[in-house]
């Protein structure tokens, strides 16, 4: 399982890698992680004639915390995000999360970036980032825009981006403090993608539900975020019942394609489960404000 | 046909230069170029870690890592895992505690426990199960692995302190 023959450019500044990107046009694509592309370009589903590896680019990795967001360079790999120690602190959802991607050598390669701009609705950080509200910082040969997590997921394998254009950032809110968080993953095996999972943060006021989100993987083309779910649960107060009927209703938008890991039925049904489950979990996690 | 570059790293502690397409993956530059066939190809997929080398302090599948994306790198393989004709712990403690069977895996699962006690020298054998997981072994299953790693760990900490 060899790749098709490329040419391979290291560039070494972001405005460099989006020159490559500019003159070899759709023959051209960026490398990060490798750990998506190269399994694809050994299969032959992928074959650019030119690899743009941004493994050297400086300025694209890093945690840092500015002001109530925490800021993550794009190349950012899975194992950084479990180690740092403010991301353990201040957004422990994308930890739990980041812990049931793959397995430990995925972990070092992957980055944060590869796992948004692949588009691939099997990935763990689409559903997260639409769950914490996250947004991105896009930069092209035409400046630089920030787009919101909820809206870039246009189909599988397609973003927001545009053509030329590199994700650099990620830039997520802290939540409030109190605030509740699950990633519940249902999956075969270590380092299997998501049969189903759900991605929760909750905030309690009392005994009723002041905020929550919910963003699903692998239940259609995209991940989706499960707004009537989170609309039918906003001011309610969070017992069995109202959680079945959120799961119910993030259940109603799920279409998922069937493959070797189910059929539409049982996906739904166990995104229906990972829905649940998140939600107890986060309601468990979460100290309510009074 | 894409033109060949040159790529330097340093392989064991020894520098290397290595002539080679862009589309080579470093296994095969590994065990058809340097003869250092120690890692495995068991699935070519990304899957069983048999493959695995260590290369700039991470544990990689060699099978899906370009070879050119190795300029400049340190990398460690088993074959440098001998020094002076001793054994080194993991090594050992694979052999005491029988942490294999066929072998096949072998050297990716050591290579991997290098740098999983490199990160944390006396894990649990909660953390050498998740932290190894990436390591599949059709033969032993994985109990006598677990007491390997945690046989190197004690010894190392001991000769450490
Ligand atoms: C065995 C195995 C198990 C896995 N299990 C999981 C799992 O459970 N959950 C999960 O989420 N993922 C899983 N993955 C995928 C893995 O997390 C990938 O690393 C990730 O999807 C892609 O990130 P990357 O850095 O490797 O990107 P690459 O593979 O290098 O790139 C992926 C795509 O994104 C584009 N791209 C990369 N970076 C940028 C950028 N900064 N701007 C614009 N475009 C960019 C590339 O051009 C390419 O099209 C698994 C992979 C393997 C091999
Ligand atoms: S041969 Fe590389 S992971 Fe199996
Ligand atoms: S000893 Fe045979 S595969 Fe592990």
């Amino acid at each position: 399982m060899i790749p098709r023959g490329f040419e391979y450019h290291a560039p070494r500044s972001l405005p460099d890698a989006i020159a490559l990107l500019e003159q070899y046009g759709d023959e051209a694509k960026l490398l990060a992680g490798g750990h998506s592309l190269l399994p694809m370009m050994k299969m032959r589903f992928a074959e650019p004639a030119h690899l743009v590896d941004l493994g050297r680019v400086s300025g694209l990795k890093g945690i840092r915390e500015v002001g109530d967001a925490i800021h993550l360079g794009a190349m950012t790999t899975e194992n950084e995000l479990i180690w740092s120690a403010i991301v353990q602190q201040k957004c422990p959802l994308l930890v739990e999360g980041a812990r049931l991607i793959g397995d430990p050598q995925v972990r070092y390669k992957g980055t944060i970036g590869g796992d948004i701009s692949h588009g691939d609705p099997a990935n763990d950080h689409p559903a997260l980032m639409l769950a914490l509200g996250a947004s991105f910082v896009l930069k092209g040969s035409g400046g630089e825009r920030v787009v919101a997590a909820d809206g870039f997921f246009l189909g599988t394998y397609s973003t927001a981006l545009k053509p030329g254009e590199i994700l650099t950032e990620i830039r997520i809110p802290v939540p409030a403090a109190g605030t509740g968080w699950c990633y519940a993953k249902l999956k075969r095996k270590t380092g299997d993608f998501a049969t189903a999972a759900a991605a929760v943060l909750l905030r309690m006021k009392g005994e009723t539900v002041q905020e929550v989100s919910i963003g699903l993987t692998n239940a259609g083309a995209t991940a989706l975020k499960a707004r009537q779910a989170e609309d039918s649960l906003r001011g309610k107060t969070l017992n069995d019942a109202a959680i079945a009927e959120a799961a119910r209703l993030a259940m109603s938008i799920c279409e998922p394609a069937a493959d070797q890991r189910g059929d539409v039925e049982y996906k739904t049904a166990m995104t229906g489960e990972m829905t649940h489950r998140a939600l107890r979990m986060a309601r468990s996690r979460a100290t309510a404000t009074a | 046909m894409a033109k060949k570059q040159t790529v330097s790293f340093k392989l064991n502690g020894k520098e290397v230069d290595v002539v080679v397409e862009p589309r080579e993956l470093l296994i095969h530059t590994l065990r058809e170029r340097l003869q250092h066939t120690g890692p495995h190809i068991g699935c070519e997929t990304s899957h069983c870690g048999a493959c695995t080398v260590d290369l700039d302090g991470m544990s990689v599948k060699s099978c899906t890592v370009l070879t050119v994306q190795c300029q400049d790198a340190e990398m460690l393989t088993i074959e440098g895992f001998e020094q002076g004709g001793a054994l080194h712990a993991l090594q050992e403690g694979f052999t005491q505690e029988h942490g294999l069977q066929c072998g096949y895996c072998t050297p990716g699962m050591i290579t991997r426990a290098y740098r999983l006690l490199k990160e944390n020298p006396s894990p649990s054998e909660e953390e050498i199960r998740y932290w190894m997981a990436g390591n599949l072994c059709r033969c032993t299953g994985y109990q006598n692995i677990v007491k390997a790693v945690q046989y190197a760990a004690k010894k190392m900490s001991a000769t450490s302190s």
